[in-house]
């Protein structure tokens, strides 16, 4: 047969790349569930590491298991309205009913989006744990962000001086004597930078909440189903059935 | 016959000292050592069988759009690969983010394609590319190897060089930071190749 004819290259591109795209569609439709187990997973025992739990979740025999019901013993998915935005919160209760809040962070690294977690105790300043993660940061450098030894470095650093918000800056060199600094990963100073810019602006959309609440301990009681800040009666913290989730 | 298939891409035609295909990865991935190790098996999964899918259908493909066909099959496999990972290695395959989909830039595999899968049979064609495969891999476990050792202090994330010798604990030794960026990596290429052309008759230029 004439392989060269126009006739038989389009029919045979078109056969190929239906053969193709079953094959394709076929593995994304059976790996789906998994793939989102793991993604959904991941959130969870990210959001219960940035409260410093769930350690040892990589020697559980049955990990997935493992990290749904350390998160369904200690954490709460919560919101709080802010205007017309509704911002999550999760609350951490732990065992002697210390009570830690769990912002989400999201910004922009240097190859791709960057994320994170990071907690803070009830003075709503202090940083009780953080942890971050990355789409595509490089190997090495800017990667490092997801290692606990950079994300460690942030635990009793503080986000206030006095009353101003000052978040936590990422510098070269030195910083462990500061109260808002951490050192940056060398070679990875736009990731770095990035990590402190995330921090600013997702915390910054707290704010309002951080400020009505800073150093009031303790802190709005998590039982509550529905409470209104007595300075702000916009901000709610809504509690969300967590059976839903 | 099948054996030399299989021998020669491991040294005297690898594809990275030899051929000098397949370098970009070879210096972006290879900074730690497991990423290094699942991309070696990663893209020697995807040149094997994509060098046995074209041979199996290489007296069928149009020759205009030849390297559309391979191009097809490579990021099918690409594809596939990336989401088995993401489905059962989930944790390594954030590691490898980008690189993953990055295999099908790789120049071995089109490489191979070319200049074997399309004149030769299915079988013999699935051992040239697993063992092309196999020739890269080795050669960007080594990198990753010396790369980890020398940048990081740890192999395979383990902790190797004492905590105690590092200078921010009072010793003498620091990480060398040169080794985790790329140019370190085609240095340590360029001390392969070197190293394997000195001791090897047969590549040695007139």
């Amino acid at each position: 047969m004439d392989t060269n004819k126009n006739l038989y290259t389009i029919v045979y591109s078109t056969i190929l790349v239906v053969v193709v795209a079953v094959v394709l569609a076929l593995a994304s439709y059976l790996l789906k569930d998994r793939q989102q187990r793991n993604v959904a997973i991941e959130t969870k025992m990210m959001i219960l590491k940035s409260v410093n739990l769930a350690k040892d979740a990589s020697k559980a025999d049955d990990k997935p298991t493992y990290i749904e019901q350390e998160y369904s013993k200690y954490i709460t998915d919560s919101s709080i309205t802010e205007g017309e935005k509704t911002l999550p919160i999760y609350i951490c209760r732990m065992e002697n009913q210390e009570k830690y809040y769990i912002v989400k962070l999201h910004g922009a690294g240097l190859w791709g989006p960057i994320w994170g977690y990071i907690s803070f105790k009830s003075d709503l300043s202090t940083i009780y744990g953080a942890v971050f993660a990355h789409k595509g940061e490089t190997p090495g450098l800017g990667a490092e962000i997801s290692t606990s030894m950079f994300s460690d470095q942030f635990i009793d650093k503080t986000i206030f001086e006095g009353e101003n918000f000052v978040s936590v800056s990422v510098v070269k060199g030195g910083a462990a004597t500061g109260n808002h600094e951490v050192d940056a990963i060398s070679g990875g100073t736009i990731t770095s930078k990035a990590v402190e810019a995330m921090l600013k602006s997702c915390i910054g959309d707290y704010l309002n909440f951080f400020k009505a609440n800073l150093n009031n301990t303790p802190l709005v009681p998590v039982s509550d189903s529905t409470i209104v800040n007595p300075s702000d009666s916009t901000m709610l913290i809504n509690q969300i059935d967590t059976t839903k989730n | 016959m099948d054996k030399k298939i299989f021998i020669e891409p491991i040294f005297l035609k690898n594809p990275i000292t030899v051929l000098v295909l397949g370098i970009c990865s070879a210096l972006a991935v290879t900074t730690k050592l497991e990423p290094a190790i699942v991309m070696a098996l990663s893209v020697t999964i995807v040149t094997g069988f994509s060098s046995f899918i074209i041979s199996l259908i290489r007296n069928t493909i149009p020759n205009r759009i030849r390297i559309i066909v391979q191009l097809v099959v490579v990021a099918m496999l690409v594809i596939l690969v990336d989401q088995i990972l993401q489905a059962y290695a989930y944790e390594v395959s954030k590691q490898l983010s980008v690189f993953v989909g990055l295999i099908i830039t790789n120049c071995i595999i089109m490489g191979r394609i070319e200049a074997f899968a399309l004149g030769n049979k299915p079988i013999p064609s699935l051992i040239d590319g697993l063992a092309n495969g196999f020739g890269y891999g080795l050669i960007l476990v080594a990198l990753a190897f010396v790369r980890e050792l020398f940048g990081s202090g740890t192999l395979y994330g383990i902790q190797i060089i004492p905590l105690s010798w590092y200078s921010a604990n009072g010793g003498f030794y620091e990480n060398n930071g040169f080794m985790i960026l790329p140019p370190a990596a085609l240095i340590l290429v360029g001390l392969i190749i070197w190293v394997q052309r000195s001791f090897t008759k047969e590549l040695i230029e007139k």
